[in-house]
């Protein structure tokens, strides 16, 4: 029989181009590790807001004028004028939003399960590039509305390079292109956030992937699956990542969505932390406002430079919140990966540090008031205390056995129905007279008090015992 | 531990004390549903503030859409005599008058409810009292020393402050209607409830149009989650 047209032009197509083995490599044939958990979303949910940022920014920059003079009204343009311009323009403010959001939760899946530690070194310096290229970004898009906020954010932040001795003050008007943020300055952001980052991001995101998929990915135990193989050399407890985790990450997607679509239906604000109120001013140079706050995923880093007393010394700590993070594969001393087998006190000082973290955060978004002040001083030592002291702390303490092969955690929808059993109590149904047609639902479920309180004391005495 | 946490929480909760030490603001009813009170909120802005304000974002044309009144009524009663229904609301103050006038330009509304929130607009512009020291023998409560004169005196009436203390000896200050203006209490609080209505609808005119949409594509995607979580079910069925 003659091949069809369609299977001729596949057949061209694959003589020249290795499509086939890139499909296989990348998805069907690679093996992962079958216990993700819930903080395995965040990858691929990563890489829908990135596509989702590109696409909406190519429609935004369709009518965005990178102009002093033009800016601030041409986003008003889109918001109304522009057919579908308000939706487009919540998406993509929402999904920078959304992106820092995702990625905290994705390195903190890193924090959890060592997934940073030997072989994954790489993947994790790949990723600090990206979470630094996303700072970078987002930095530079938030200029691109000219509002007050991007104006007077944007002047902060550059003047601070001004207090690098020597060449600071010249860096700092070679970054702006002028000796206040202007035109200049914001002609250069919209090139680098439209076109020089984007392609950063791209390439690492690549990196990222390719480093990824040559020593497959950790897991919340935190062992290597490729150490126990079967007859054919597939890892025992690997599954192939399509079409298991494609089908997995669409849920995610689905779960993911329904947030995203709230926030840009119902609260696109998000309460000013999205979207700041001082943003929906022009720019003026002239007027100073009384308090600069960077958007919400920024401010952590924030609280830290304004704990420390000296500029310089501030912007170093600043730099150095960052840097300490990249040396986390070299600093963490302990011999297991996962969180599950580690001591109690690695446990306690993550605790510390996510509190800390937050805590920051809230207090960047303030005004800096004395009582401010020292609890972000004590809350930037917590920050830097979890890393500096990590050599220490993660060589005293006593770790547990690790497994050879992934343990199975019941995942909650199918704990659900012993639970429910648990906490209710099966009565026979109050019948009145006159409606004794329903026999088949003589019992109904009720709470059972007792149930419910062990359920409790059992959780709590779980959440201490793991704290250990 | 308790003694630390007790300590941390003190903090906290007195840092959040010396944080908010604002004006309470009085509560503005939004309801961009209501085009009759869009429409009489147009209305007085054209005729109080347009003067000096302008809402360049918006043309008379899309008001009448939105609030469903007739484009010739609209002309007629709404938009200020000459003006074409395609006209964005631009104030026929030039910048040099008003910066000679008022030291500066009076700002775009178009987005003034965004920046500024509902309440604060109501509250502000309900504020006004006798300040024989101010320039423009007026000042603002909630906007101390504005530049803005009070536009809306003839209609509310002559407020004085009176200071006062309270239990705990915190000064406050009290406004007391001196003399009544052509609109009653209750009327006046329509009045700018109506204009503060117009101005968050004027600050995102779609704002009604998304929470429609809205229903539905959460609807949607709530289907698309269950066919995906199905789907998810039946593929891991086997993977134990």
């Amino acid at each position: 029989m003659k091949p069809s047209r369609i299977t001729e032009c596949n057949e061209w197509i694959l003589a020249r181009f290795p499509l086939t083995k890139l499909w296989n490599e990348h998805m069907t044939h690679y093996y992962a590790p079958k216990n993700f958990n819930f903080w395995y979303f965040f990858g691929s949910l990563a890489l829908l807001v990135l596509v989702n940022q590109i696409l909406t920014g190519i429609f935004l920059t369709m009518n965005y004028k990178p102009d002093a003079k033009l800016a601030f009204d041409s986003v008003e343009y889109i918001m109304r004028d522009v057919n579908w311009g308000w939706l487009i323009r919540y998406m993509h403010s929402t999904g920078s939003s959304a992106f820092f959001i995702v990625v905290y939760l994705h390195m903190f899946r890193g924090l959890l399960y060592g997934s940073f530690k030997h072989p994954r070194e790489l993947i994790w310096i790949f990723g600090m590039l990206l979470f630094v290229a996303l700072m970078a970004e987002a930095f530079m898009g938030y200029l691109l509305p000219w509002g007050q906020m991007s104006y007077w954010g944007a002047q902060v932040i550059i003047s601070l390079f001004s207090a690098i001795p020597v060449i600071g003050d010249d860096l700092s008007l070679w970054l702006r292109g002028d000796y206040v943020v202007s035109d200049a300055t914001l002609n250069r952001f919209f090139a680098f956030h439209v076109i020089a980052v984007p392609l950063a991001l791209v390439m690492l995101v690549f990196l990222h992937i390719v480093a990824l998929h040559e020593v497959g990915s950790n897991n919340p135990d935190g062992i290597e699956i490729k150490d126990s193989k079967d007859p054919w050399g597939h890892p025992v407890d690997g599954i192939p990542f399509h079409p298991y985790y494609t089908v997995k990450d669409i849920v995610g997607v689905a779960v993911f969505m329904l947030f995203f679509a709230t926030v840009i239906f119902y609260m696109p604000e998000m309460g000013g932390y999205f979207l700041e109120h001082a943003n929906f001013i022009p720019a003026d140079p002239m007027k100073t406002p009384e308090h600069i706050a960077p958007v919400w995923y920024f401010t952590p880093f924030y609280a830290i430079l304004r704990a420390i007393p000296d500029k310089f010394a501030g912007v170093i700590g600043m730099g150095g919140a960052i840097v300490v993070l990249f040396l986390l594969p070299w600093l963490d001393r302990s011999p297991v990966k996962s969180i599950r087998y580690r001591g109690g006190i690695y446990k306690k000082a993550l605790a510390l540090f996510v509190i800390s973290f937050l805590a920051l955060g809230y207090l960047g978004t303030q005004p800096a008031t004395p009582t401010a002040t020292i609890l972000a001083r004590i809350f930037t030592a917590i920050y830097f205390g979890f890393f500096l002291l990590m050599p220490l702390y993660t060589r005293w303490e006593k770790t547990k056995p690790v497994p050879k092969r992934l343990t199975t955690v019941h995942s909650l929808e199918e704990q659900l129905p012993a639970l429910i059993e648990e906490i209710t109590v099966l009565k026979p149904a109050a019948t009145e007279i006159g409606h004794t047609a329903f026999k088949g639902s003589s019992f109904t479920r009720q709470p059972n008090p007792e149930g419910i309180r062990n359920v409790i004391t059992r959780l709590v005495k779980k959440a201490i015992g793991s704290l250990d | 531990m308790k003694n630390l946490t007790a300590l941390l929480l003190l903090l906290l909760l007195s840092f959040g004390v010396t944080a908010s030490e604002d004006i309470e603001l009085q509560e503005a009813s939004i309801d961009l549903s209501n085009n009759a009170s869009l429409q009489r909120g147009a209305k007085h802005f054209v005729t109080y503030c347009l003067g000096c304000h302008s809402i360049k974002h918006i043309r008379y044309l899309r008001i009448a859409l939105d609030t469903d009144v007739d484009q010739k009524k609209m002309l007629k009663d709404i938009a200020p005599e000459g003006a074409s229904i395609y006209d964005q609301l631009h104030s026929a103050m030039n910048k040099h008058d008003a910066e000679k006038w008022f030291g500066t330009q009076p700002p775009d509304l178009s987005l003034i409810a965004r920046s500024r929130g509902a309440d604060w607009l109501y509250s502000y512009l309900k504020s006004y009292y006798t300040d024989p020291k101010s320039p423009r023998g007026v000042n603002n409560l909630v906007f101390q020393d504005t530049a803005m004169p009070n536009p809306l005196w003839q209609l509310q009436g002559e407020q004085h402050a009176e200071h006062k203390k309270n239990i705990w000896g915190d000064e406050y200050t009290n406004l007391v209607l001196k003399e009544p203006g052509t609109l009653s209490a209750g009327e006046f609080d329509i009045f700018v409830n109506d204009l503060v209505n117009f101005l968050v609808y004027v600050g995102e005119p779609v704002q009604l149009e998304r929470q429609r949409i809205g229903k539905y594509v959460i609807f949607y995607i709530l289907m698309f989650l269950v066919v995906a979580y199905l789907l998810k079910k039946e593929y891991w069925k086997k993977i134990h």
